[in-house]
């Protein structure tokens, strides 16, 4: 008793399984691509440099929220001083105006879900 | 000294990852494309091992009541009476863990004699770290795939339900992390486990371990550049290998400790992965009075025929009164010797 | 036994000591845990490699010059022959799950006796010289090389586990130990290294049709003695045929049953309940063996002694062949006879003759346990019985290894034991059914020189037979095994004295109200009964 074909069909599905990642994109045809992130016209500097909000927007934005709701804390300064209210849509909108530019694009293209949009509405969104 | 060998081993690989960061090309894509070959070819090799090899006897390990009378309650998962049945067992002992759920653990009770306790922790354990971990793989889709599926947004948004810390920390990587550490610490606190563990014991755990807590720090505090990881990583599966720029020395460490957990599982006891599948003991159903199993090589044995018998015994059967196939007169001379003729089924 | 219970007792679950690698074995000081060597006209008769006169406590072993390359090809021949053994090898992941399963490590301590490092045994050999791990790193990925004391590490170990398969029963992957020890004994036969008490079973069945080596007058007298016997007791006279051509059923026993206390009342209550239903079956001289030692030898041995039953069937023209109280003999009928020597297309589909049942799930070998039998009938009432004659007995049931764990064979002897009996009463759950503990004694290690292992090994079927001693007043071990009727007599006395050792099918003698017996006022064994000798004429 060997039970060729049980194994065999086992094997066939453990690779199909495990090489998942390989033929779904050759299936679907993916290409390498990287997000194109729309930048603000007219504005050069953000509240840091951009390898620091690549990396800390996230935290930045829930330290904002936790100030404003629970210590009504409403201003920001910046190291170098400059001031900005602490505001998603009321301030960082206003630049990277564009939503499905400045943060879908990175954020779906991760499959990431940010939860600030449970409540805020982007603007011109309804 | 065990335990040390297996530690300071992924703590070498760990040093190696870090050194070979400064070699993106070998490190990011000819390890991980290696190791994921020496993965799949090993895994097929063996488990191919296993199939050439006969089950020659139907051997199940029964735990519960066989199909016989119509009016008795049967088992049909511990004594599965064919085929279907057995499969539902395997299936039920690769999801659930069912043995693991029956363990005892054996104490000393009144006047030193031994009880039985329920001893579950172990079965908890086990299945949360593998269900972890497959729920963590399953995350990680959202870096080969392009675009992802829903699927996978699905169980990230679910394993981040509770939005602890930003990012959101996953449910899973904590079950992971503390499944490990407890699997790693009765090893080493329970001295009959410490007794009979080997370094082939304490090295994958290790390396899981290094893998979880690489990959959390990437998250939650190095915060590398996700963009480059997914270039990095969609270069694997779409065959169009790129090194970005911008990939943070974290990131080498954690590819290198999978790519050797990967290329180790073959090699090592982490093949239960596929042998629970071949188990001669739960895949067979209990039916070896109902169906006849074959064996390839039934072999030719010598044997002692009812002939044989009857000339060696024939006085005494002859005074006993015994009925006999040969007439006294007719039969040859006694002999005690084993028979050379052989049988063949 | 010198050492008392309380002694044995003492022994600690946490192991301490060398390493398990090291394989020393000190024999002489080890005395009471082994077994005393095949003599080698047991090996000569078989043609098994080897035969001399030797023991484990001498230096020198008189291996064959090249032992190291026979177990090599011999453990490599295996591989590619047992897929459980190569994948069993291969699959441990050291869970420890079963180390406190295993009855001789819970009464003796020794962490070899833990299924897992019993099994590594013969693993880290495997790893030496199979896996590319063990040749590359050695000792560090748990390889060892077989050197003489790890051979001798191995008789130790492999002739001190009894294959009940209860550790299997808890693998998460269902890696079965006793699939290990019997590569593993067949590896030790190959170099001549086997135990009397299983080599010269082997060779007296061979040879005579029975372990016991009774010869076919003596099989007959032996039959009639206990007819006699039977007489007395019951005032019934039966004359069971033997070798009678043309019966519709073969009855295969376990030699004990016609040879040893307590079997023999067993044997007792077949003959009775054979004789009240008129059914048409006959012994075997030839076949005077139901058990099949083989099983604790090699899977070619099993195939010669086990040849004999479907040979004995086909000669003998019956339709199916019935099989009485034995526990390895059920492990060999279930799980290889038919593969072995089937297919049995000479029998018929086995069907009760009295109350027409199909036993459909023996439909291939075509052979039926008698508590199945039995089962059916009580089902059925068809028979007479008063319930009453065993009320003096307080029953607890063991299941014996074998029939729990390879047949599954649960039920069947329970409704027998509650079709004949008033009081009966189960042992602690974790003890009984498919976690039963072995009596310590089976596979051929039930023998005298091996006593102190036995006892240890016994302690936890032992301990829960005491629990329900005083909790239950239970008086009765009774077993469907003739192994256990063999071991457990001693180990009743040791652990739970008090208690007497049964088999089924006496319970059922002693229930059967017979025509034309005389007034009954003791059982089958002249222990006098509860009830009235009037008020049993029912």
């Amino acid at each position: 008793m060997y039970d060729k074909g049980k194994i065999l069909t086992g094997l066939v599905l453990f690779v199909a399984i495990v090489a998942f990642p390989f033929w779904w994109s050759l299936a679907s045809g993916a290409e390498v691509r990287v997000p194109d992130i729309a930048k603000p016209a007219g504005e050069t500097q953000c509240l840091e440099d951009a390898e620091t909000m690549r990396r800390e927007h996230m935290q930045l934005l829930a330290t904002w929220r936790d100030d404003v709701v629970r210590l009504r804390q409403r201003i920001h300064t910046t190291p170098d001083g400059r001031q900005y209210r602490k505001s998603l849509t009321g301030t960082c909108l206003q630049c990277h105006t564009d939503k499905a530019a400045s943060c879908d694009r990175c954020h779906d293209y991760l499959d990431v879900a940010p939860y600030c949009w449970d409540c805020h509405v982007a603007t011109g969104e309804r | 000294m065990r335990v040390l060998v297996a530690l300071l081993a992924v703590l070498a690989l760990v040093v190696v990852g870090w050194a070979g960061a400064g070699l993106p090309w070998v490190t990011g894509i000819v390890v991980p494309g290696v190791a994921f070959a020496v993965f799949v070819v090993g895994f097929v090799v063996r488990v191919i091992r296993w199939g050439r090899s006969p089950v020659p006897f139907n051997i199940t390990s029964v735990a519960g009541q066989q199909a016989s009378l119509p009016w008795i309650d049967r088992s049909p998962l511990d004594s599965p009476k064919n085929g279907f049945e057995a499969a539902l067992r395997v299936a039920a002992d690769v999801l659930l863990f069912r043995p693991l759920f029956r363990n005892t653990r054996t104490k000393r009770g009144h006047d030193r004699h031994p009880v039985y306790v329920p001893e579950r922790l172990l079965w908890a354990a086990a299945l949360v770290f593998h269900y972890a971990l497959l729920v963590v793989i399953l995350r990680h889709l959202r870096f080969f795939l392009e675009p992802p599926p829903p699927l996978v947004g699905a169980i990230d948004w679910w394993d981040g339900f509770f939005q602890l810390t930003t990012p959101v920390l996953y449910m899973t990587d904590v079950l992971l992390v503390a499944a490990l550490v407890f699997l790693l610490g009765r090893r080493l606190v329970d001295r009959g486990l410490r007794y009979l563990s080997l370094p082939a014991d304490y090295f994958p755990l290790f390396l899981l371990l290094g893998v979880a807590l690489s990959g959390l720090y990437m998250r939650h505090l190095g915060k590398v550049d996700l963009i480059a990881v997914k270039e990095l990583a969609l270069g694997l599966a779409t065959f169009q290998p790129r090194v970005p720029a911008g990939l943070d020395a974290a990131v080498f460490v954690h590819l290198v400790l999978v790519s050797v957990l990967v290329a180790y599982i073959p090699w090592s006891k982490l093949m239960h992965m596929g042998g629970i599948f071949l188990s001669p003991t739960r895949t067979l159903a209990n039916d070896s009075r109902r169906r006849r199993h074959v064996n390839p090589w039934n072999p030719q044995v010598a044997v002692h025929t009812y002939a044989e018998w009857e000339d060696e015994f024939r006085d005494k059967l002859v005074a006993a009164g015994y009925p006999l196939d040969t007439a006294p007169a007719a039969a040859p001379a006694a002999t005690s010797a084993p028979s050379s003729e052989s049988v063949h089924a | 036994m010198k050492k008392t219970p309380d002694e044995l007792l003492q022994a600690e679950w946490s192991p301490a000591g060398p390493d398990w690698l090291d394989p020393t074995v000190d024999f002489e000081a080890r005395r009471g845990s082994w077994s005393y060597p095949a003599a080698p006209k047991n090996l000569k008769y078989l043609g098994f490699p080897n035969p001399r006169e030797w023991s484990p406590t001498d230096a020198d072993w008189k291996l064959p010059d090249d032992w190291q390359a026979i177990l090599h090809r011999g453990l490599e021949e295996r591989l590619a022959k047992y897929r459980s053994l190569r994948l069993f090898l291969d699959i441990c992941v050291r869970c420890g799950a079963c180390a406190d399963k295993c009855h001789f490590f819970l009464g003796s301590g020794d962490p070899k006796n833990m299924p897992v490092l019993r099994a590594e045994l013969l693993r880290s050999v495997y790893r030496k010289d199979f896996t590319t791990a063990g040749k590359l790193l050695g000792g560090l990925a748990g390889a060892r090389a077989l050197t003489p004391e790890v051979l001798k590490e191995w008789y130790y170990y492999f002739y001190q586990c009894t294959e009940c398969r209860r550790c299997s029963v808890f693998c998460p992957y269902g890696i079965d130990t006793a699939e290990i020890t019997m590569a593993a004994r067949e590896l030790l036969n190959l170099v001549g290294l086997n135990i009397n008490w299983v080599m010269e079973p082997v060779a007296n069945c061979h040879r005579t049709g029975n372990h016991l080596g009774i010869q076919p007058h003596t099989f007959k007298d032996n039959i009639e003695f206990l007819c006699d016997e039977l007489a007395d007791a019951t005032g019934i006279r039966i004359a069971p045929s033997i070798n009678r051509k043309g019966a519709e059923l073969l009855f295969v026993v376990p030699s004990a049953d016609y040879f040893a206390d307590p079997g023999i009342y067993t044997f007792m209550g077949y003959l009775l309940l054979f004789e009240q239903l008129g059914l048409d079956y006959t012994l075997s001289a030839y076949v005077s063996e139901g058990g099949n030692f083989g099983l604790f030898t090699s899977h070619e041995t099993i195939k010669r002694l086990n040849y004999k039953m479907y040979a004995e069937a086909k000669r003998l023209g019956v339709k199916w062949i019935l099989g009485g109280e034995c526990g390895h003999m059920w492990r060999v009928v279930h799980q290889y006879m038919d593969t072995l020597n089937g297919p049995a297309d000479f029998l018929e589909d086995p069907v009760s003759p009295i109350t027409g049942t199909r036993f459909d799930h023996a439909a291939s070998t075509r052979m039926v346990h008698i508590c199945e039998f039995t089962a059916d009938l009580l089902q059925h009432g068809k028979l007479k019985l008063d319930k009453s004659r065993n009320d003096h007995l307080r029953l607890t049931f063991h299941d014996s290894c074998n029939p729990a764990r390879a047949v599954g064979l649960l039920e069947e002897p329970r409704q027998v034991i509650r079709g004949v009996c008033n009081h009966f009463f189960e042992m602690p759950e974790n003890t009984i059914r498919e976690q039963t503990f072995c009596c310590g004694g089976g596979a051929g290690l039930g023998n005298d020189e091996n006593m102190e292992m036995r006892m240890r090994g016994g302690l936890p079927r032992g301990s829960a037979v005491a629990h329900v001693r005083d909790t239950h007043g239970v008086n009765q071990l009774a077993c469907i095994c003739a192994i256990d009727r063999a071991t457990l007599p001693a180990l009743v006395e040791y652990w739970a004295p008090g208690v007497e050792v049964t088999g089924v099918h006496e319970l059922v003698g002693n229930a059967l109200v017979m025509e034309g017996e005389t007034p009954r006022t003791s059982d089958l064994r002249g222990r006098p009964m509860l009830v009235p000798a009037e008020a049993s004429h029912v």
